[in-house]
């Protein structure tokens, strides 16, 4: 019981002694703690529009996060979100470019599966090369991230840049697409759109998926012990390229969403990923660890990582704090977070040692820490 | 096109070319000393954020260069003091704490800028030396030995932490602990110390990076560096853990991008054709990296933790 418990309070732990950090930060920079935190709550969720607003910064978050999952679980560690967000949204917007006039229950469902492929594609790239050529998909996430973000210069200078900007300033962007692409309002008066709904359905399938399906055992019979698996009969390689391309795919999606559910609608950069994705292919990194790497997890940690985000602004307006202040807190969340596995198992070996004593001096063991011990390793991972 | 090819503008891009590579290579040849250990530090593009801040204020305050490289290593230093404690203490995954430095080198760096300096300003900057008769060479000299202080330190540093790492004890323990540090371990090698060590010149080193990297272009902005220090992680591997292969994989990222530079400011080819130009280089390691897979073998023990029992 303990040890499932701890599984659950050290990360929490982690993340409130990450939370404190910013506190210090927000002293130091010559503001009441209190006021920062009273800001940051009032500017996500102040109003019904601020609401909106976070669970829309949230939905990228929480569809590359839940892609991160499906990775991580299958230990391939997917940092080419970036990438595979922009590859995605730019086949989606290359879909409504060319093809404006089909009707919405069409070309809604298509752009968002066609942004699906781009992405997934763009992720198997780093699953085909790890898996049959031992490339480490470390490197090759971040190289791939570094070329998608000159295909999309190039194709938002040139091809598809909007022809009014020809003429003016130049700006990297697509012209206002078609709105039967459009993701629709679900909330009147707020941005609060249907790619929400669909990234929070999405990290459902892919719980159901990991969790109750032959191929979600495969993937993560791979990421526990890739020779068991291969001994029992399980392809690593295409597991690998699986699991790339299903990660790869919901970063994709998050690419379509960004764009079709913008106000704008278009799409547009400032020559760098983040101009375009506000770094959510990293961002999700941070949710999905915070979720335990659980796709259900990982809907309330984007929601909560999507408040710091919307939050932070609202800081910046009130007590001019940068709100950039929420980029390094996530970072120390990370930090923290991957850091506390040890201090759980020094927990843990405390509580051994403590009920071997007690074991030894015969009588009066602690009986949930030796129930404990006898199910170490319990828990769904 | 053929204007690109006359004689000036080739020595044009191949000097701007090397001071391009001057970054890259002072972070990747830190990054080549810790990975050596056997720690990954994808981090690197955090530290330079953070060092080049500190750098760039302390010119901005103190209008002295010497002072800021020192902030930055030192900045760097800090860092790799906070990376040693996370890998080595508590032994975390590397890749994605990597990305925990990254992220919060990135966010801290620009709100110390937005907070205290706001609008970019103009710092001082390194000054351009010329070696005493070398640099009168006609088109060598000056696409070789008229470049500032730290790009000569950059590529100085390429023999001394080659003989570091293959003709020293300490360089010895490095490689004995990213190879083998169980028995690097009942030699009585210290692996917690020596990875101690090489995390620290290797941050130290990505500090430096970040220093000159700030202090060449004498300003400072929200993520200076573009993501150059995930490139300089790249070019360890391109280069196969050898400095000297490193060094190759830096000259030819930066002469790459001095290609690109002028491309786009002869407008030789349309502008949005130069970004297509631009992805040559993380095309060239992809492809570099497919090919060396199966050929050199990267230290056995990178990002794995050590422990005794």
């Amino acid at each position: 019981m303990i040890r499932r418990a701890l599984g659950g309070v050290v990360p929490l732990g982690a993340a409130l002694v990450a939370f404190l950090f910013g506190a210090i930060m927000i002293l130091a920079l010559g503001a009441n703690p209190i006021d920062g935190l009273v800001a940051i709550l009032d500017g996500a969720f102040g109003t019904r529009e601020r609401v909106a607003t976070t669970a829309v910064r949230a939905t990228p978050l929480l569809l590359v996060g839940v892609g991160i999952t499906v990775a991580f679980r299958a230990r391939v560690i997917n940092i080419g979100g970036e990438g595979q967000i922009v590859i995605g949204a730019l086949m989606a917007t290359a879909v409504a470019l060319a093809i404006p006039d089909t009707p919405r229950p069409l070309l809604l469902p298509l752009v968002l599966i066609v942004g699906m492929i781009g992405g997934g594609i763009w992720g198997s790239i780093a699953g085909v090369l790890k898996a049959y050529a031992s490339v480490n998909e470390i490197l090759s996430t971040i190289m791939l991230n570094l070329v998608a973000v000159q295909v999309m210069n190039y194709l938002l200078r040139g091809p598809m840049i909007d022809q009014a900007e020809l003429e003016g300033s130049r700006i990297p962007q697509t012209e206002r697409l078609t709105d039967n692409a459009a993701l629709p309002i679900l909330v009147p008066g707020t941005r609060f759109h249907l790619g929400i709904v669909i990234a929070v359905v999405a990290a459902i399938v892919v719980y159901v998926l990991l969790w109750r399906s032959p191929l979600g055992f495969r993937l993560r019979a791979v990421g526990h012990n890739p020779d068991a698996a291969r001994a029992s009969g399980i392809s690593v390689e295409r597991s690998l390229v699986t699991a790339m391309a299903i990660s790869g795919s919901l970063s994709g999606l998050a690419g379509a969403v960004l764009v079709f559910g913008s106000e704008s609608l278009r799409m547009v950069t400032d020559g760098s990923t983040a101009g375009f994705t506000g770094a959510a292919g990293f961002n999700g990194i941070v949710a999905a660890l915070f979720g335990a790497l659980h796709p259900l997890w990982t809907i309330p940690s984007a929601f909560l990582f999507g408040s710091l985000l919307t939050g932070a602004n609202n800081l910046q307006r009130v007590l001019q704090i940068p709100s950039p202040l929420a980029v390094a807190l996530n970072g120390i969340v990370v930090v923290f977070v991957v850091s506390s596995g040890r201090i759980r198992a020094w927990i843990e070996r405390a509580l051994d040692d403590r009920a071997e004593r007690a074991e030894r001096s015969g009588g009066g063991a602690d009986p949930v820490a030796a129930a404990a011990g006898s199910t170490s390793g319990g828990g769904d991972s | 096109m053929r204007d690109l090819f006359t004689l000036s503008v080739l020595v044009t891009v191949l000097a701007s070319g090397v001071r391009l590579a001057t970054t890259y290579l002072l972070a990747a040849l830190g990054e080549t000393i810790g990975q050596r250990s056997g720690v990954l530090n994808l981090g690197v593009d955090g530290v330079m954020l953070l060092s080049a801040f500190g750098a760039y204020w302390t010119a901005l305050e103190t209008e002295n260069l010497w002072l800021a490289a020192l902030v930055g290593m030192l900045v760097g230093l800090l860092m790799g003091v906070v990376y040693a404690v996370i890998t080595l203490v508590f032994r975390a995954e590397q890749g994605i704490s990597g990305i925990g430095i990254y992220l919060f080198g990135l966010g801290f760096s620009d709100l110390l800028f937005e907070e205290i300096v706001g609008t970019p300003t103009p710092s001082a900057r390194l000054p351009t030396l010329s070696v005493p008769l070398l640099a009168d060479i006609p088109y060598v000299g000056e696409a070789l030995f008229e470049h500032n202080l730290m790009t000569f330190l950059a590529f100085a540093m390429v023999p001394v932490i080659a003989f570091l790492l293959f003709r020293t004890t300490f360089g010895m323990n490095v490689r004995a602990v990213g190879e083998n540090p169980e028995a690097a371990d009942s030699l009585g090698v210290s692996v917690f110390w020596v990875r101690f060590r090489a995390i620290l010149i290797g941050n130290a080193m990505a500090g430096l990076a970040g220093a000159a990297l700030t202090l060449r272009l004498g300003n400072f902005q929200n993520n200076l560096t573009q993501g150059l220090g995930f490139i300089a992680v790249a070019l360890v591997y391109f280069g196969a853990w050898r400095p000297r292969g490193v060094m190759l994989g830096a000259l030819l990222y930066g002469i790459v991008g001095a290609l690109v530079l002028q491309l786009k400011a002869r407008q030789i080819i349309p502008l949005e054709a130069s970004d297509l130009a631009a992805m040559a280089p993380a095309v060239l390691t992809i492809v570099a990296l497919v090919v060396l897979a199966g050929r050199v073998e990267a230290p056995s023990a990178l990002t794995q933790p050590f422990s005794r029992d």
